[in-house]
């Protein structure tokens, strides 16, 4: 089976700055893939990249086996995203906002009311669809807007920071979407500076200064710095002196 | 320690100001920019305006007013014709915006002390350059006959009745200097200010300072003395380009008319923290600024369009806008070279607007956020 | 000093017609107290924090710090208060020296007078002395808050969600400094969006939906969550909530991290949740007890709440 993301070598400099520094990684089909780092260490560049909106300087990269050279815009065609800043109009109901994305991606109608009842329902939103979005509960909006990230079913899906700030319950309700989208064999990519998010993730890397620092499952990166959660492990390869 | 605070409030709105270049650019620019551009571009003055003549009578006359059209200045001969019909094509091509006319008998009738008549043709597509020229051409003419006559009252039907008190030559820029300044003063010191204290509350700092031992009023003054000093130093710019590049004066006192320009701005300063006291964004501050304050400025003040051809219901509006009284006042100063005892009362009347505004935004200021 | 740092007596406030932002909260804050505010987004933790700062007024209830009652003597508690905003609320165009002189300055000192305070937060930014405030990093620029809010020794501190959006070593550190300013006896009140903070406080009030769900120490909170607890693990996730949640014994089955916390109404032997997972066709089962934590806490007074509610 080809991985759903391969980077090679993958680098991006802006002038005498190395922003990301030759990494390489694999994102294997349906796996929730942790990308972190603190602010600054590349994360978004290297994001940018893999997403088709920036041209890398040196290596080579394929994402949903496409190449990020060559074919940015299927690669934009092929994944979704969501962040956890931007990604609802708050001025628009859902429905709204539901048909707006749906007919970005060039889903026929018919098939984006179904799934605009599907959504709401799922949600236990129904009764809702009129209401702005602006009204409705944080905890709402960002489950909201992770299924309409995944409206156009798309084989990967990039999520900025997403649970930042929500209650545990709503957060706990989040993680099971995406394992349930990642059970369908769908591959998810989070990238957060929170450490607390990367203990969902079924592997994690640890971007320091513009290079890969760490590879592995949380459990294993855990066993080898001797460290109780991925904040200490993350503490200990920022601050290697303390 | 008041004073002390005072100081560091203003040290750092300075700061502000000198940091963000553009803005300041735009702020100090726009004044010279906006007068030389109503001074130079948008004028309704005539220089060498190309006219046709159109000579029936080929007499003495008719040459004698055709060299002095010429001798003035203010028109230039495009062609001479040789029948109506040719004036027509003229205006069509666009050559000329207007021909004289001058008809056989004119000469025999002149002699005979008999009525003459002398058509004035003017292409009337730009409304303001033909009443313009058929009023420069029309007085020319009259002043001929009256010469021709030796004083006695012209026999002739063309009316020579132009008055052009105070700017003998209309000059335009001494309508606009007096307006542009007015725009001025309002722009700096109402929506500056209104988006200098939105900016606070947008960027969170307004809660910081609350929050802090700071007097409100202490913000409130510490915010505007600078746009105060921005405003004043525009108005010496503007006079100075109108004075020294356009030859305007200022007959009236130098220093009342600093202190009127004062009153104005303080006027509009308290209209200015009035809106910032009332919106939350900058964004809002700026449309409400400028749809509220700059057009009634622009259009209702007597700047552009005069106040004595509008229709009854704005000439009652324009009274409530303070542009209105500061252009009145700033005129009778400058132009006039009148003292205080004839503007006492406008004076009298912005004063009032400023003290409502004043009021009215010291009862709207929060001293919490909601 | 016998007065509280903090006292708020059955605090409410409502914003337009509908919204609920703070119902009826009370709690104290000693002196000397790193006190912690811990809920989500929209719990009303900005409400609280901005009414003790003077800055809103409750509807209904009392509210006093250092002993001044917040309507009548805001005067005074503005003197005495250091308060920093949930966002970055410092002059971006100016530098860090011109902001912390500023700041000195209109609370009627200098950056000499109170240099002692400061001294551990600012020998980190002097390196960038002459940089404008906008051009720092987000762990800089909390540094930088944190400086210009204690610059003139207040007796509170109040800050708002100071940790958001700050990566993880920034957040270790700025914690790290809390806990010196403790020391040196300033109370402080520090509201967070992230549970794992609040084994970082001596106190805490779990708040959600305007309504304090629970005030404690961490420690205390996390044991009265008195149900067995277990983390379970296999193949496949997804499933494996579904089919615990279908288990007759379960309390409930939240996601945590790689495992799934499993609570149960009853103890029972894990060979039992063994077999029932392996009868549904689990694989790599792995099940210990485990060690509750704030947020299995906090999502167990949550559900007592809508109980209640209901």
């Amino acid at each position: 089976m080809t991985p759903a993301i391969t980077a090679d070598k993958l680098t991006k400099k802006f002038g005498d700055f190395t922003a990301v520094n030759q990494i390489t990684f694999e994102v294997k089909k349906g796996e929730i893939f942790g990308f972190l780092g603190a602010n600054g260490a590349g994360k978004t560049t290297a994001m940018r990249m893999l997403n088709g909106l920036s041209r890398p300087t040196a290596g080579q990269a394929e994402v949903a086996g496409f190449n990020v050279y060559r074919q940015a815009e299927k690669i934009k065609r092929h994944i979704g995203y969501m962040s956890q800043k931007f990604s609802l109009y708050e001025d628009l109901t859902v429905r709204e906002n539901i048909r707006f994305y749906g007919g970005i991606y060039g889903l026929p109608g018919r098939e984006i009311r179904r799934q605009e009842k599907e959504l709401t329902a799922s949600l236990g939103m129904e009764g809702y669809s009129n209401t702005l979005v602006k009204a409705i509960p944080l905890g709402w909006k960002q489950k909201l807007s992770f299924s309409i990230a995944i409206m156009h079913r798309p084989e990967i899906v990039f999520l900025d920071e997403p649970t930042g700030g929500v209650d545990p319950i709503t957060r706990r309700q989040f993680w099971e979407m995406i394992y349930k989208a990642a059970s369908e064999g769908m591959t998810v990519f989070v990238t957060t500076h929170y450490m607390d998010e990367a203990e969902y993730c079924g592997r994690v890397s640890i971007m320091v200064d513009g290079h890969i620092a760490a590879l592995d499952t949380p459990r294993a990166l855990k066993e080898q710095f001797g460290a109780e959660s991925m904040n200490d492990v993350f503490l200990q390869l920022t601050r290697p002196n303390q | 320690m008041i004073m002390k605070q005072f100081g560091i409030f203003i040290q750092k709105e300075l700061y502000h100001i000198f940091r963000d270049r553009r803005t300041l650019l735009i702020l100090l620019g726009m004044p010279v920019v906006l007068v030389l551009l109503f001074g130079f571009a948008i004028t309704n003055e005539i220089d060498n305006a190309r006219i046709a003549i159109l000579d029936e009578s080929k007499g003495e006359m008719s040459r004698e007013i055709t060299q002095r059209l010429v001798a003035s200045g203010y028109f230039l001969i495009d062609e001479n014709l040789r029948e109506v019909s040719e004036i027509e094509q003229h205006f069509r091509e666009g050559k000329t915006k207007m021909a004289v006319v001058f008809p056989p008998d004119l000469q025999e009738n002149i002699r005979r002390h008999l009525p003459a008549q002398i058509q004035l043709i003017a292409d009337a597509t730009d409304p303001n350059t033909a009443t313009t020229l058929i009023n420069y051409a029309s007085a020319i003419i009259g002043q001929q006959l009256r010469e021709q006559n030796h004083g006695q009252a012209a026999p002739m039907q063309i009316n020579t009745e132009v008055k052009m008190l105070y700017n003998p030559r209309l000059k335009s820029v001494f309508m606009f200097v007096p307006g542009v300044m007015t725009v001025i003063l309002m722009l700096v010191s109402a929506m500056m200010t209104s988006i200098a204290i939105t900016r606070e509350k947008e960027l969170g700092t307004m809660e910081v300072l609350l929050a802090s031992p700071l007097k409100p009023s202490l913000i409130i003054i510490g915010k505007v003395i600078p746009y105060i000093l921005l405003a004043l130093a525009n108005t010496v710019v503007i006079l100075m380009l109108g004075t020294f590049v356009f030859g305007m004066p200022v007959k009236g006192s130098l220093l009342l008319l600093g202190l009127e320009c004062l009153l104005f701005v303080v006027t509009s300063l308290a209209l200015g923290i009035l809106i910032s006291t009332r919106t939350e964004s900058q964004q809002v501050a700026m449309l409400i600024s400028l749809m509220a304050l700059m057009l009634p400025t622009i259009l209702l003040s007597g700047f552009i369009f005069p106040i004595e051809s509008m229709p009854k219901v704005l000439q009652v509006l324009s009274n409530i806008i303070p542009a209105k009284w500061f252009i009145i006042i700033i005129k009778n100063i400058m132009l006039k070279g009148t003292g205080v005892g004839f503007v006492w009362k406008e004076s009298l009347i912005l004063t009032g607007m400023a003290l409502f505004f004043i009021g009215a935004s010291v009862r709207n200021f929060k001293i919490r956020l909601e | 000093m016998s007065t509280n740092a903090i006292k708020v007596e059955s605090a409410s406030k409502r914003y337009g017609k509908g919204v609920v932002a703070l119902d009826k909260v009370s709690f104290e804050v000693g002196q000397g107290e790193l006190f912690g505010l811990i809920g989500p987004d929209g719990a009303g933790k900005t409400t609280l924090i901005r009414i003790l700062a003077t800055l809103l007024l409750a509807d209904e209830g009392y509210a006093e710090v250092n002993g001044w009652e917040v309507r009548k003597d805001y005067r005074k508690i503005r003197r005495h208060i250091g308060y920093m905003p949930g966002r970055f609320s410092l002059y971006q165009d100016l530098s860090v020296e011109e902001n912390l002189h500023f700041f000195a300055t209109i609370f009627g000192t200098s950056i000499e007078e109170n240099y002692d305070l400061i001294r551990d937060i600012y020998v980190q930014l002097e390196p960038f002395r002459k940089r404008k405030a906008g051009k720092l990093s987000g762990g800089m620029k909390q540094k930088l808050a944190l400086s210009c809010a204690l610059i003139h020794k207040p007796a509170v501190l109040l800050l708002d969600e100071p940790t958001t959006g700050v990566d993880a070593v920034s957040r270790q550190e700025f914690w790290e400094m809390l806990r010196k300013l403790k020391e040196k006896g300033i109370a402080i009140l520090v509201s967070t969006p992230y549970m794992d903070e609040a084994s970082l406080c001596e106190r805490v009030a779990l708040i959600q939906k305007g309504h304090i769900l629970s005030i404690d120490e961490p420690k205390k909170i996390v044991s009265a969550f008195d149900k067995p607890l277990f983390a379970v693990r296999t193949n496949d996730m997804y499933r494996l909530i579904q089919d615990l949640r279908a288990f007759e014994s379960t309390h409930s089955a939240f996601p945590f991290g790689e495992n799934v916390h499993l609570a149960l109404k009853n103890p029972i032997w894990p060979e039992a949740i063994q077999a029932y997972l392996a009868g549904k066709g689990h694989t790599d089962i792995e099940i210990h007890p485990a060690q509750a934590t704030i947020e299995d806490a906090f999502m167990e007074l949550m559900g007592q709440e809508e109980e209640v509610n209901q």
